[in-house]
């Protein structure tokens, strides 16, 4: 268990380096003067020097690049001020730490894909099962063609009627708005209600797709067939012995879908106005505030990657075969 | 031929549910005692899945219209540029707060899905050209995606070794990648190689950033998929036969490899195609893909959004248009496995 965290995380730690790597030259190699276009129309040459000073661009590629990787793991010194540990550099635009300014958004998209995972897990598998057990019958009908129908659908489509159906036109809910979850549990509560609930219903209706049709293969597998000859009950067998081998292929699905997740939060935010991680990457990626756009990126590689080994952990307690080293 | 094992898979599976032992003794009862081979095999399938032809029906709808926009456009005598609520032939358009005066968002005769709120452009039109903007791109990024996917994975699968050992890992790397995140921040950059930030962006090069952005994190799906097709059958009894009698590697991979592939590909092309075009509205919706003037379909999500409050028609007909497509492409991808794979039923 320990060495398969270790050996994960160090993995993890590689694959950051080279995405970081990979970003960073990317980024910086294109032929584009970044001091010049935040110095803006007029500029003078002095001005042009200063700037180019302050953010570190006068220094050979190689140099800026060793500076940024090594103030992720000591810090670094801005004119600004100490930049501590996980230092991500300093935004072209606003002059802010960008770690201050993603860890200041992080709370509404953590929110987001948390409870938007724990709503469409619940759901979506509920639903799938519910389907299964009642295979051919009317209300496997009636989950399997909402699920395809609603499956088709798309966070901004939906997100704007159930708006107008809740705030809009009858003022029964607030619109969306976050609260700090430690100061008012309620209010955070009831403010991020429609955009979990919409951002649910899409990933909702594809694994109630994807859990009804495992469920089906494992209840034709020998294994299930022979348990429930020998006798037992029809709800033991389903659960103890089909719903375990059909969340295999399901925790594996959950695994790639971490990063569809992670785009669903960004349009979500888009579509209720809120200030997350996904706007502050699309505002700095429009603006071409670079050290901003790479630590979103790297953040958001992160968060994907500690997802990934939860649910390569979540495999080991699921499945038995798998040994964690 | 050179696919031993469809025919003896259908035949076990056909034992097993009763549907399929139907469908073989349809099969049986036309006696035609030459082989088929599994592409017609599917085809005869496919033609019974009605779903799938109605599916099928609908997406080709769907490409013919937007192939055919311009010369619509042209019949229906508007386009998607002009504001009409400047034109003097149409003085009401809009009203005083810039919203279509007339019902259900100022749809009429002229104006079959309605008017554009603030600017006063026309729906139908807009809409025709950002599917015909959408589904280009979408089929273009597809292809590229699949051909470099084929290409690497064949390569990883056939040589094995210390080649796949090293393609598998820059596979893992780009799969690692934050994808949408890599799209919002790569697009300002992919851009910015082509022209001066300072300038502004032509229209095509905003699509080719967009088609490269896509293509460059879109094949390693398939390229995994297509590396253990790749690798189960290298060493098959007819790829070996193949070896031993002389035929160059680019022959086997051709004549023997890839044939029996083509299944797997086809079936992840259909689920690809229309997540590409999904993620390009996704761009758009969030303002880094296409920008004013060009009419997209992502980007009238956008501006339904902003507007629904107020004019909630605006987003009926991109977005009916959308589900419908999706629906019926995904309904359309479900029908093709089902009939290369009869084994997975549903």
């Amino acid at each position: 268990m320990l060495q398969f965290l270790i050996r994960r995380l160090t993995g993890a730690v590689v694959i950051m380096f080279l995405i970081g790597a990979f970003t960073f030259f990317l980024f910086y190699t294109v032929p584009q003067d970044f001091a010049a276009l935040s110095c803006g129309k007029n500029c003078s040459p002095e001005n042009l020097a200063v700037i180019r000073e302050n953010l570190g661009l006068d220094k050979p590629l190689p140099t800026q690049f060793w500076e940024f990787m090594s103030g992720i793991v000591a810090g670094r010194d801005f004119p600004q001020g100490h930049c501590s540990a996980p230092c991500l550099g300093v935004s072209f635009e606003s002059g802010e730490f960008v770690w201050d300014s993603i860890i200041d958004r992080f709370p509404l998209t953590l929110s987001l894909t948390v409870g938007g995972l724990v709503i469409f897990l619940i759901l979506g598998l509920g639903s799938g099962l519910l389907a299964a057990w009642k295979r051919g019958t009317v209300v496997d009908k009636i989950v399997s063609g909402a699920s395809i129908v609603l499956s088709s659908f798309q966070i901004y489509l939906l997100g704007p009627i159930v708006l107008g159906l809740l705030v809009y036109s009858t003022g029964i809910m607030e619109f969306p708005k976050y609260y700090n979850f430690t100061e008012e549990p309620g209010a955070w509560f009831l403010g991020m209600l429609i955009p979990w609930v919409v951002m649910a219903t899409i990933f909702t209706a594809q694994y109630t797709r994807m859990s009804r049709s495992t469920m089906i293969e494992q209840l034709q597998e020998e294994h299930v067939r022979t348990a429930r000859a020998k006798g037992m009950r029809q709800s033991y067998v389903f659960f103890r012995y089909a719903w375990r081998g059909s969340l295999i292929p399901i925790v594996t699905i959950l695994g790639m879908d971490l990063s569809a997740l992670l785009s669903g939060a960004v349009v979500t935010e888009f579509t209720f106005d809120l200030a997350g991680i996904g706007r502050l990457a699309v505002d700095s990626s429009l603006t071409k505030d670079l050290p901003v756009t790479m630590g979103v990126m790297l953040f958001g590689a992160f968060f994907i990657l500690l997802l990934n080994i939860l649910v390569d952990l979540a495999y080991a307690y699921i499945d038995p075969r798998v040994r964690l080293s | 031929m050179t696919s031993p094992t469809k025919a003896e898979d259908s035949g076990s599976a056909a034992v097993l549910d009763p549907e399929l032992t139907a469908t073989t003794d349809v099969v049986k009862g036309e006696k035609q005692p030459e082989g088929r081979s599994p592409g017609q095999l599917m085809w005869q399938r496919f033609k019974r899945d009605r779903t799938g032809v109605v599916s099928a029906c609908v997406v080709i709808f769907f490409f013919v219209v937007a192939a055919l926009a311009p010369v619509i456009s042209k019949l229906y005598g508007k386009d998607p540029y002009t504001l009409y609520a400047q034109e003097p032939d149409y003085p009401f358009l809009l009203d005083d707060f810039a919203m279509p005066s007339g019902d259900f968002g100022g749809i009429s005769g002229d104006f079959w899905f309605g008017v554009e709120p603030k600017l006063g452009r026309d729906v139908f039109t807009m809409l025709l050209y950002g599917m015909r903007t959408s589904l280009y791109m979408a089929v273009l990024v597809t292809l590229l995606s699949v051909i470099t996917g084929v290409i690497i994975g064949m390569i990883g699968g056939y040589f094995g070794g210390r080649v796949d050992y090293w393609i598998g890992r820059v596979t893992d790397f780009f799969l690692g990648f934050p994808q949408q995140l890599f799209f919002i921040a790569f697009m300002p950059v992919v851009t910015a190689m082509f022209v001066d930030p300072q300038d502004e962006t032509p229209t095509y090069l905003r699509a080719v950033a967009i088609i490269m952005v896509m293509w460059f994190l879109g094949w390693m799906g398939l390229a995994r998929l297509v590396r253990s097709s790749v690798l189960s059958l290298r060493d098959r009894e007819f790829v070996e036969a193949a070896k031993v009698s002389g035929a160059p590697p680019g022959r086997i991979v051709r004549k023997e490899i890839l044939p029996n592939i083509v299944t797997p590909i086809l079936v992840q092309a259909t689920y690809i195609l229309p997540s590409t075009i999904l993620t390009i509205a996704f761009l758009s919706f969030i303002g880094v893909g296409f920008v004013e003037p060009t009419p997209d379909w992502g980007r009238m999500f956008k501006v339904g959004t902003e507007v629904y409050e107020q004019d909630p028609m605006f987003l009926l007909f991109p977005g009916a248009a959308l589900v419908i497509f999706v629906l019926a492409f995904n309904l359309l991808g479900d029908s093709v496995r089902d009939a290369f794979d009869p084994k997975t039923g549903r």
